[in-house]
């Protein structure tokens, strides 16, 4: 066999790397034994596909390969990766050194695979990814629109390697720009390089991340790193696909911060929700400890860097620096007033350096490339590529990453492949549960995607969740939705946040029931603006935008709630109700024996009619109407 | 509920275990106190009142700093839970799916609201804000097992099959 074995034999005969040369010369070994074009059978073990079942897809896949074994030419090594990124056709599968793709591969696929591909050469027809409306399947994963269209800077790793085994991230090339900095730059130009790179943070509030580090660097006292990895933007997924798909990019980037400024403390804050991301980032710590790579004496040269993984305890306000920093030390996360920045006193009251997971990730690249390659990438004023989680009513689900300045069209049609069931696009939402729906069809589509567009038009960048919402989503419901999720989540320090979003979640509830009254709306923009402009955190000062945005884009469908008592979208229940047209209507009966409520009923092939009592507005004949025939009134 | 029934649902504490998490996994260390929690709500599935008590005293921690942060962070629990806990994903690609419509049918079919428990401690229901598997959303997970593109439907059958058990 090759590399799984080879490189555990190699590990073995090596303890710590006591100088940047062994590091190479390990490394130059494990790539002499790895050969690019032997055949590699890559299963993608990310959140998503994991969900769908890809842990059983990789033990049968390895089983099936060892069962054939004397039948296979070269043995492929199954290997296990995070992920791939193409959520929605998961489970995934690459084949190397070709690059073929298949896509919703179940276990029993496994065999066929082996069977066809490994051995005949010959391709599983039906695992192709065919894309929408398209008459050929393609093969191969550089010629699928969806990633071809993409620039992985960032997950360049991600979906490549063995998040479990550092030799494999290092036969692609990790710790190299520890190794530099180390042992060829001072401190000072390591801050001096990624201020060129014009590098901005990645968690959503985009402070010049060079800037930040050199204000760190020049207080005195013991230094922390701190990686922000509590992703807890609802519908964002991107920092838990690195953290598990490459951590030592994250570990990497930490290292070298800490390095730049200073630090031989770092810790890693990661939600609860993520267990592999916890898992993956242990085991990742401790290899990377036992080779050197991390911990005391890194590399022979004296540095030391100590970091461990702290969990959260289900906080979305512990995303906020200060507040993080506060549960950091096993208190409730309460944001505190920044005058004092986090830079002079946050963890412990000692200068702290923080970043989200994203941000340091990109660091390796920039210090082996230079701050100019990286300016190559994206706008004058927002450099590099950004990840975003593209999710909501659009055809590919899934990791994405662009250049800073893509349009929304590009991301939304090109790589997502437009919006599934023929329907119209309505919004785009991004920046989390504090950020805008941007109405997309009237005005745009074409919008670059950076820092300052998205704030100019009353969104936000945010840390890089997208969702996509077609014509049946209610924009009073989904903001009532985001409203409820920051009730629950203020910390409940300051008045106008705390009391604001639970007025606001009042009368959004009452619109949502039928029960609007006039002057409605004026009241909630009022009641937003102070929010807004009163309280201390980034959540609070932001915690208004869902309803501003959809008010100034969406006046119309407030009206229709409060004055017609309609929901144009059929999602606020009392608001609307299901018909079937009896002209469209065949009479298959399959909505019958979907609805869950027994409220269908109807001869074979005579029109069905539905019980209005019994309806429970589920939308499970809606959804599954091939005829059209179900209509919201 | 009334308190008492719950009181005598409790588990006996092992202190021996408690003091293993708090000295031997975290060295005393208070800056780790809900790392603590954690591993103690880990192995009782819930915090009970006896463990925190003697932790408050381990770490020299204030037995209220310990309530503060077991009320404020979501993932804790001063009650037990069931013996199967569901939870349905409630972030935002998963509520555009109609998860919202979910919680309240299971909560309805139950008969307890998210984040409770039913009186045979068979089921707690609870909402999480995102599991990151946005891609098959609804996600509902009962038992660590995932469940994509969970259905009304696939819910009905779940309990069902639990209650048959």
């Amino acid at each position: 066999m090759n590399t799984a074995t080879s490189a555990a034999a190699v590990l073995s005969g090596v303890k710590r790397f006591v100088g940047g040369q062994e590091l190479e010369q390990h490394r130059q070994a494990l790539i002499d034994r790895t050969d690019p074009n032997a055949p590699r059978i890559l299963v993608c073990c990310g959140t998503g596909c994991k969900a769908v079942g890809s842990l059983d897809l990789l033990e049968t896949m390895q089983n099936s390969v060892a069962a054939s074994g004397a039948a296979i030419k070269v043995m492929p090594e199954v290997k296990r990766t995070g992920c791939h990124g193409f959520c929605s056709r998961g489970p995934l599968l690459t084949l190397q050194p070709e690059g073929l793709f298949y896509q919703r591969v179940k276990p029993e696929d496994a065999e066929e695979i082996v069977k066809q591909t490994v051995i005949g050469g010959e391709l599983v027809k039906r695992l192709l990814y065919k894309p929408q409306g398209a008459k050929e399947s393609i093969a191969k994963v550089g010629d699928i629109p969806f990633f071809a269209k993409q620039t992985k800077l960032v997950l360049k790793r991600v979906g490549r390697i063995d998040p479990f085994d550092i030799n494999d991230s290092l036969v692609h090339g990790a710790y190299k720009a520890l190794n530099k900095v180390l042992n060829e730059m001072s401190p000072d130009q390591v801050i001096e390089e990624i201020k060129n790179s014009k590098l901005r943070g990645r968690g959503g509030a985009g402070f010049p991340t060079g800037l930040k580090w050199e204000s760190c660097s020049r207080q005195p006292g013991r230094h922390y790193v701190i990686c922000n990895g509590d992703e807890g933007d609802p519908g964002a997924f991107m920092d838990a696909s690195v953290m598990e798909g490459d951590p030592h990019a994250v570990l990497e980037g930490m290292a070298i911060a800490a390095y730049a400024m200073g630090s031989d403390r770092g810790f890693l804050y990661v939600r609860m929700e993520y267990p592999l991301a916890v898992q993956t980032l242990t085991r990742a710590i401790r290899q990377a400890e036992e080779l050197g790579l991390i911990g005391d004496n890194i590399l022979g040269t004296g540095f030391k860097f100590k970091v461990s993984v702290s969990t959260g305890a289900g906080a979305f306000v512990c995303g906020e620096s200060s507040a993080l920093m506060s549960s950091l030390e096993g208190k409730v996360g309460r944001p505190r007033p920044k005058y004092i920045r986090s830079t002079e006193k946050g963890f412990r009251d000692s200068p702290s350096n923080l970043n989200n997971v994203e941000t340091y990730a990109n660091v390796p690249e920039i210090i082996l490339r230079g701050g100019a390659w990286y300016t190559g990438y994206g706008t004058e004023r927002s450099a590099g590529t950004k990840v975003f989680s593209l999710t909501g009513n659009v055809h590919n689900v899934g990791l994405v990453e662009v250049p800073m300045g893509t349009s929304l069209r590009e991301i939304v049609y090109g790589i997502g492949g437009g919006i599934p069931n023929k329907k119209e696009l309505k919004a785009v939402q991004t920046g989390g549960p504090s950020g805008g729906c941007i109405p997309i069809p009237k005005k745009f589509l074409d919008i670059n995607v950076g820092f300052g567009k998205l704030a100019e038009i009353g969104s936000m960048m945010g840390s890089g969740g997208m969702i996509v919402m077609d014509e049946n989503i209610c924009m009073v419901e989904v903001s009532r939705y985001f409203i409820n999720f920051l009730v629950e989540e203020s910390c409940g320090q300051c008045t106008p946040c705390r009391e604001g979003l639970t007025r606001m979640k009042d009368i959004l509830t009452r619109l949502t029931l039928g029960e609007g009254r006039e002057g409605d709306v004026e009241l909630l923009e009022e009641i937003g603006k102070f929010t807004n402009s009163f309280s201390l955190c980034g959540l609070g000062t932001s915690a208004a935008n869902p309803v501003l945005s959809t008010i100034k884009y969406f006046r119309e469908e407030y009206d229709a709630h409060i004055r017609d008592k309609k929901c144009p979208a059929g999602v606020c229940k009392p608001l609307y109700y299901y018909e079937i047209d009896p002209e469209k209507c065949t009479g298959c009966g399959l909505c019958r024996a979907k609805c869950p409520a027994k409220a269908v009923a109807g001869e074979k092939k005579k029109p069905h009619t539905i019980d209005q009592e019994l309806c429970i507005k589920c939308m499970e004949c809606y959804k599954n109407c091939k005829f059209d025939s179900i209509k919201i009134m | 509920m009334p308190e008492a029934e719950v009181m005598c649902q409790e588990p006996e504490v092992d202190f021996t275990l408690i003091d293993r998490i708090i000295r031997d996994d975290f060295n005393g260390n208070r800056e780790a106190m809900i790392m603590m929690m954690q591993a103690i709500q880990r192995h009782y599935h819930f915090l009970p009142e006896p463990a925190l008590h003697y932790l408050s005293q381990a770490i020299s921690v204030p037995l209220t700093k310990i309530y503060e942060v077991a009320t404020f962070y979501a993932s804790f629990s001063l009650i037990p839970k069931g013996k199967h806990i569901l939870h349905v994903c409630t972030g935002t690609a998963c509520h555009l799916k109609g998860s919202g419509g979910m919680v309240k049918h299971i909560a309805g079919k139950l008969g307890i609201a998210p984040g409770g428990t039913t009186a045979d401690k068979k089921f707690t229901l609870e909402t999480v804000n995102c599991l990151g598997a946005c891609a098959v959303s609804p996600v509902v997970v009962l038992d660590e097992k995932y469940h994509p593109k969970a259905t009304v439907g696939l819910l009905n059958e779940l309990i069902d099959q639990v209650n048959a058990e």
